[in-house]
């Protein structure tokens, strides 16, 4: 009888140790939680400020010229208060169309030949090492421009072509930004790629197709919701670079129509002046304009973006 | 036949030449900085702040920006991580189920995380004028950790899905809170957490266009928050700016600093990910 | 064993994967238009014979093959010789159904759009000729144009036969090709293979022994990378002459 009446409450006061125990341990998982979801929300909620933020500052100079003015018309004179956005979108869709042109036949060839040609041994060093590209500074990207490209289009490039350039323009920009873009489009590639069963390989070779028609007709078929993905990231990433593309592209507020010419992309046009800003009425306003439309541009592009690979995906996996 | 083998020669001979222009721009970009810079190296460069007249070739070095985008992309990453971690460990763990909220949650940082860093900048120096913070230490460790955050969450992102679920599940079937199995998944990825902070960081030192218009600019090492402090891309840009040939000769030391320091975070990044990875198997 | 000349003979093979000695010392003569199947425990490397007899095996890396491998003849292993060519004479069908990343027609199409430029009106008749054979002519005929990876798995594994005989090959190589149907799919492939052996050689490597012996006319049985026992399926299966034949098909070794 004794016994069991210890055991019973050996129990009991164990119950009761546990139970607050149990109460902290509960509390402090709701409390953590609770903290988490502000976070989040609020980190998410960061989007719509941004924008809502951005909106707020650009009302002064939508209210003095419409929309259509202000992304059609190309007279950029801050001091009459005319604000043409024109040159500076045309700008900014020059040099990153030169970049991706540059840049996505150079990496998916790239990643072609690591993943599937390349020995082992070269290929364990080679991935790293592109990736090292990825780690160097925008503005470090801007000294090699200004050091290398600059003069190589000058006194190389432009010349053969009959035009005389400085060097500063949007095909300096464009293959700077292009050399900025290399490692993410090529790592994304490269894990596509590699994701790829070996038996789909084999089905293809079975019917007697080459590596090369595999890869041509097979491999990169599947590949391709990947690859667009790839360059989504690529053209949202160009579309933004500031630092190095200001650093070669000329800065010239007309659009431009070759090559050779000098551009103005947006990014470039708020970091240039934003010193200006506070002096001249409506200035601040314009280019917080400009960064909405940036803004905008881009969230549009990935929403775009999603829904094709969305529909891609759904159409190929059926 | 012989075209097809021809088609699948030509195709290799121009995969192997992009392969080399690729892997080539690496050594380009940095053998030229190495080849500006060096000549213009010396101790002083790192241990000094600029002297009266150091942009028209008198003495000095840039202490300054060193330590000013230290301690902006050390401020910034340690309060990226406070914020990250717990919406990181949230997306993954506490959602419990609804697979749609998830997906929503990480498109948004996706989409957070393509924002260009001048959109930061200008968004930041907004904040600013809205709190009347001036350009200022603080006013660039905000606005560059509001561009780290999405690459913080991305990344602890990745990371934290490669912990498999019956980890998880081992803890929680013991008993666990989410809480106290987070806890436990966190110890887990300890070295993809390394991995992501050598990112951000190295994102962050490196990066002009966020601290534009938020941080200012200073010859001197700023003491408190509110002062103006110089940062290493800017102090690039502007010895690189000067007409003097000395200054600009400097500013190319400039920039092989940086390239080292971020060639450094890079590789310590790279190996701790092979690191991570191997043992996971 | 038959005494027509055998469609593979291989000769004297040895595979190395890495360190490991996969097979040792094979010489087996694979039997023109008959249904051929190998059998062993997992890991014995039934598979790594089959894929030798197309050089898929290439593929893997490490890998080291002596010996020679004839079919009709050729050594399939001479470094002189076109290997798609030859692997135009071998349909595979794995394990799992890979239709490739296109339409039903164009998985078929695949093939003879790759060896030459066959006309449209050509392709139609061969689709439908294929189709037909492998019995999904009426279930897809309306949809020709849809992504094959909108089939069952066992539509795709009849669909993958048919895209493999649509290069005019002259055998049939099956690695575990029912494993991952359903019962009546893995019926209807059956009964395929033994159709279809009036006019290829067929190979089939199984680990379910009641397949062995419902299609199979001859049985090769593997274990630890040597041929232990080969003959026509009822002697292998019923009256098996080696103990460890005896054994494996007692069901007492896995």
């Amino acid at each position: 009888m004794a016994s069991t009446q210890v055991s019973f409450t050996g129990r009991f006061i164990h119950l009761t140790l546990t139970s607050s125990m149990q109460k902290i341990r509960l509390l402090t998982d709701k409390v953590i939680s609770k903290l988490m979801l502000l976070f989040t929300v609020a980190s998410v909620s960061l989007l719509l400020i941004i924008g809502i933020g951005l909106y707020y500052k650009s009302i002064p100079i939508l209210n003095k010229l419409s929309w259509g003015q202000l992304l059609t018309s190309s007279v950029w004179k801050p001091f009459k208060g005319l604000f043409g956005f024109y040159p500076f979108i045309m700008g900014t869709l020059w040099v990153t169309g030169i970049a991706i042109i540059i840049a996505l036949p150079l990496c998916i060839l790239t990643s072609l030949y690591i993943i599937e040609y390349a020995p082992s041994r070269l290929r364990r060093f080679l991935i790293p090492f592109v990736n090292l590209l990825s780690g160097i500074p925008p503005v470090i990207f801007g000294v090699w421009g200004v050091l290398f490209i600059i003069p190589l289009i000058q006194n190389y490039i432009a010349p053969h072509f009959a035009e005389y350039s400085t060097g500063y323009s949007v095909l300096a920009g464009g293959i700077v930004l292009a050399v900025m873009i290399f490692p993410l489009i090529v790592s994304i590639v490269n894990e596509v790629l590699r994701t790829m069963p070996q038996e789909l390989k084999d089905a293809s070779l079975a019917l007697g197709a080459t590596k090369w028609e595999t890869i041509k007709k097979v491999i990169l078929r599947k590949a391709l919701p990947g690859i667009i993905a790839a360059t989504v990231l690529a053209v949202s990433r160009a579309f933004g670079e500031t630092i190095a593309v200001l650093m070669v592209c000329g800065n010239n507020a007309v659009s431009p129509h070759s090559v050779f010419d000098p551009g103005y992309p947006l990014p470039a046009l708020i970091a240039n002046n934003y010193g200006d800003m506070m002096s001249i009425p409506l200035y601040d306003s314009a280019l917080m304009f400009a960064a909405l439309l940036l803004f905008i541009i881009i969230l549009l592009f990935n929403i775009i973006s999603r829904v094709i690979l969305a529909s891609l995906e759904r159409r190929m996996a059926g | 036949m012989i075209r097809r083998k021809l088609e699948e020669k030509f195709f290799k001979i121009l995969m192997v030449l992009a392969t080399i222009i690729v892997s080539c721009s690496f050594f380009l970009i940095v053998g030229t900085i190495f080849y500006k810079g060096v000549p213009f190296m010396n101790l002083d460069m790192i241990t000094k702040t600029p002297g009266g007249g150091f942009y028209i070739g008198k003495e000095g070095g840039v202490l300054n920006a060193i330590v000013g985008s230290m301690y902006i992309a050390g401020g910034a990453t340690i309060l990226g991580l406070i914020i990250s971690i717990p919406v990181a460990i949230f997306i993954n763990m506490y959602i419990d189920g609804k697979k749609f909220l998830s997906n929503t949650l990480r498109m948004a940082f996706d989409v957070l995380f393509g924002i260009p860093s001048i959109v930061y900048g200008a968004f930041g120096f907004l904040l600013m004028i809205y709190f009347g913070v001036r350009a200022s230490l603080l006013g660039g460790i905000i606005a560059v950790t509001l561009l780290v955050i999405p690459i913080l969450v991305r990344t602890l992102d990745e990371v934290i899905r490669t912990v498999p679920g019956e980890l998880r599940d081992a803890a929680l079937s013991l008993g666990s809170t989410r809480w106290e199995t987070a806890k436990v998944v966190l110890r887990a990825i300890k070295p993809g957490i390394y991995t992501a902070v050598l990112l951000s960081f190295g994102r962050a030192i490196g990066d002009v266009a966020s601290v534009l218009f938020t941080a200012g600019f200073s010859d001197n090492i700023p003491s408190s928050l509110h002062e103006p402090a110089a940062t290493l891309p800017l102090a690039i840009f502007f010895q690189l700016g000067s007409p003097v040939a000395e200054v600009q000769g400097r500013g190319y030391a400039s920039a092989l600093i940086l390239t080292i320091v971020v060639l450094i975070i890079t590789v310590l990044s790279e190996l701790l990910l092979k690191r991570f990875y191997k043992n996971k198997i | 064993m038959t005494t027509e000349k055998p469609h593979i003979s291989v000769q004297g093979l040895n595979v190395q994967i890495g360190n490991h000695h996969i097979l040792k010392d094979i010489n087996i003569d694979i039997p023109n238009k008959k249904v051929t199947s190998i059998i062993g425990p997992s890991g014995c490397g039934k598979t790594t014979l089959l894929k030798t007899f197309n050089r898929l095996l290439d593929n893997t890396s490490d890998v080291k093959v002596t010996g020679k491998v004839l079919v009709d003849g050729e050594d399939i292993y001479d470094p002189n010789i076109e290997i798609t060519h030859i692997r135009k004479k071998m349909g595979l069908l794995s394990q799992r159904p890979y239709p490739l990343p296109m339409s039903i027609y164009d998985n078929i199409a695949y093939g003879p759009r790759i060896h030459g430029s066959p006309k449209k009106k050509d392709l139609d008749i061969l689709v439908e000729e294929q189709l037909k054979n492998v019995g999904l002519w009426d279930e897809v005929k309306d949809r020709l144009n849809a992504p094959a990876t909108r089939l069952s798995i066992g539509q795709q594994q009849r669909l993958c036969l048919a895209r493999g005989l649509a290069v005019g090959p002259e055998m049939i190589l099956g690695d575990e090709s029912t494993s991952a149907l359903d019962p009546l799919s893995t019926h209807i492939i059956e009964d395929l293979f033994m159709k279809l052996k009036e006019k290829y050689s067929i190979v089939l490597v199984t680990h379910i022994l009641r397949q062995a012996a419902r299609v199979s006319d001859y049985i090769i049985f593997v274990y630890m990378g040597r041929i232990i026992e080969y003959g026509p399926a009822e002697e292998v299966l019923k009256n098996p002459k080696e103990q460890l034949t005896k054994e494996y098909v007692k069901g007492y070794i896995t």
